[in-house]
């Protein structure tokens, strides 16, 4: 076992684990955020996407060591202390952008990655970037639309399904 | 996953002693590597990690206008990175898988790998590439050896690739849609003394140049040049997603968009 130390949300986080731990075992299992989802452990379905050093990853994908020294976000973070949601957060409750939930917090995580670098990205734009998001519930269409709506732009011109 | 040692090296020289301990095998972004170990395809006993190597990052341009790019380069890096010095190349990387897998996916990684549906050898056959490892420098034309086999020998690792900027290049991807990889793509490049073009995701050998193409090409770069081409379907892959009269098909096809978009 190796002690990884990292910062998670903003806070100092510590652990052992041993070189084969995933980042999202760590998260999830020593640090008991259990947020962050493992839908499909093979790299396609984005329910484990977190931010390191500000950039999306997955994280089922990534060894916790690998996370040494490095700043982690994760879907914890993004409400308020006083759980207050954030822009994209509300958008999503706002818009319908979540059945099961499931995949949400990958979601959410992407959609915060896209409008860092893109902060008004057209309806293909958003679709494009979530290439890597898989959802089995909602069809995507009022996940495309809380991210339209979450980065301020007008969704009344997209119908509601 | 087996149980394995993990370890980061600050230095190629680091990580070559490193790779010398028996069942060591280089880390990259462990895009492909990770998935192969939990599946226990792959059974080290060290992980030696090569994000910390300073020396392998970053994309710099060379006095002899070659782009030099380090092996532990991310595809997002070069998808930013490159734009301005060889867009075709910068679009490539942002074509590949999804925007998580490039933050993490690398050069060096993509190239080790030598997946016969993988982009990048397409770039690097197609650029007449150099693939520049901790021992010696190896021309793309030697470097890959079929499915998933290189020129790379145990413990040898990519540090960085020179690519030669062409004229013009462009990249044409035909997505396979439940993997994201490349059903067949195709780079095209024409330079001052001649035009390549790489062809990925169709040959049962992996990224091959299609020189009857090279050579219309060279006469006339157009897609009308190689209309009355094509590729035998013996020898491309066969598969659920299409066959191999389907495949060389869409090696013509997308050879004439790319060169298309590269006039
Ligand atoms: C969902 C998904 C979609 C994808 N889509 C595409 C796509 O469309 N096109 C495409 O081209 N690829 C695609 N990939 C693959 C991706 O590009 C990988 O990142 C890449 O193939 C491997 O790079 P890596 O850095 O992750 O290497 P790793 O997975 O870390 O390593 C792969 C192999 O290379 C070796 N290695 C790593 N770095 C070096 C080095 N510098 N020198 C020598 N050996 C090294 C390792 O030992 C291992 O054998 C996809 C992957 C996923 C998960
Ligand atoms: S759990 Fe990581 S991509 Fe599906
Ligand atoms: S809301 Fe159920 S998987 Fe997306």
């Amino acid at each position: 076992m190796t002690k990884v130390t990292m910062t998670v949300n903003g806070k100092a986080a510590s652990g052992e684990v041993e070189g084969r731990t995933l980042l999202v075992s760590f998260l999830r299992e020593t640090l008991g955020m259990t947020g962050t989802h493992v839908g499909c452990d093979t790299s396609q379905c984005g329910a484990c996407v977190v931010h390191v050093d500000g950039k999306a990853v997955k994280s089922c994908a990534m060894l916790a060591l690998e996370a040494e020294g490095a700043e982690v976000a994760t879907i914890e973070g993004q409400a308020a202390a006083d759980g207050t949601l954030n822009t994209i957060q509300a958008a999503f409750q706002e818009h319908h952008g979540l059945q099961c939930g499931f995949c949400t917090p990958g979601m959410v995580m992407s959609a915060a990655a896209l409008l860092k670098d893109n902060p008004k990205p057209s309806e293909a734009e958003i679709r494009h970037y979530l290439e890597g998001n898989l959802c089995r519930c909602t069809g995507y269409h009022n996940i495309v639309k809380a991210i339209m709506a979450a980065s301020g732009q007008d969704v009344s011109a997209i119908a509601a399904e | 996953m087996y149980e394995f040692e993990f370890t980061r090296p600050a230095s190629v020289a680091e990580a070559v002693a490193a790779l010398n301990a028996e069942e060591a095998q280089a880390l990259g972004g462990g895009q492909t590597l990770i998935p192969t170990l939990k599946q226990r395809l792959a059974m080290p006993t060290t992980l030696v990690s090569l994000s910390g190597v300073a020396e392998m990052q970053g994309i710099g341009l060379q006095d002899d206008g070659q782009l030099v790019i380090g092996g532990a380069t991310t595809h997002a890096e070069v998808a930013s990175g490159a734009v301005g010095t060889y867009p075709a190349l910068a679009a490539l990387a942002g074509q590949i898988g999804d925007p998580a897998v490039r933050n993490r996916g690398t050069l060096g990684g993509s190239l080790a790998n030598n997946d016969p549906a993988a982009c990048y050898p397409a770039a690097a056959l197609g650029s007449g590439a150099t693939i520049v490892t901790n021992t010696r420098e190896i021309p793309a034309d030697e470097y890959f050896q079929g499915m998933f086999t290189t020129a790379l020998e145990e413990g040898e690792i990519v540090v960085s690739v020179k690519f030669p900027v062409p004229e013009a290049a462009n990249y044409q991807k035909f997505v396979q849609p439940a993997s994201r990889f490349a059903m067949v793509g195709v780079f095209a490049a024409r330079f001052a003394d001649g035009v390549r073009v790489a062809v990925t995701g169709a040959s049962e050998e992996g990224v091959f140049r299609w020189t009857d193409a090279e050579a219309a090409l060279a006469s006339s770069f157009t897609p009308d040049a190689i209309s009355a081409l094509s590729v035998d379907p013996d020898g491309m892959i066969g598969d659920i997603h299409g066959t191999k009269a389907y495949r060389a098909h869409l090696v013509n096809v997308m050879t004439r968009r790319a060169v298309a978009a590269a006039v």
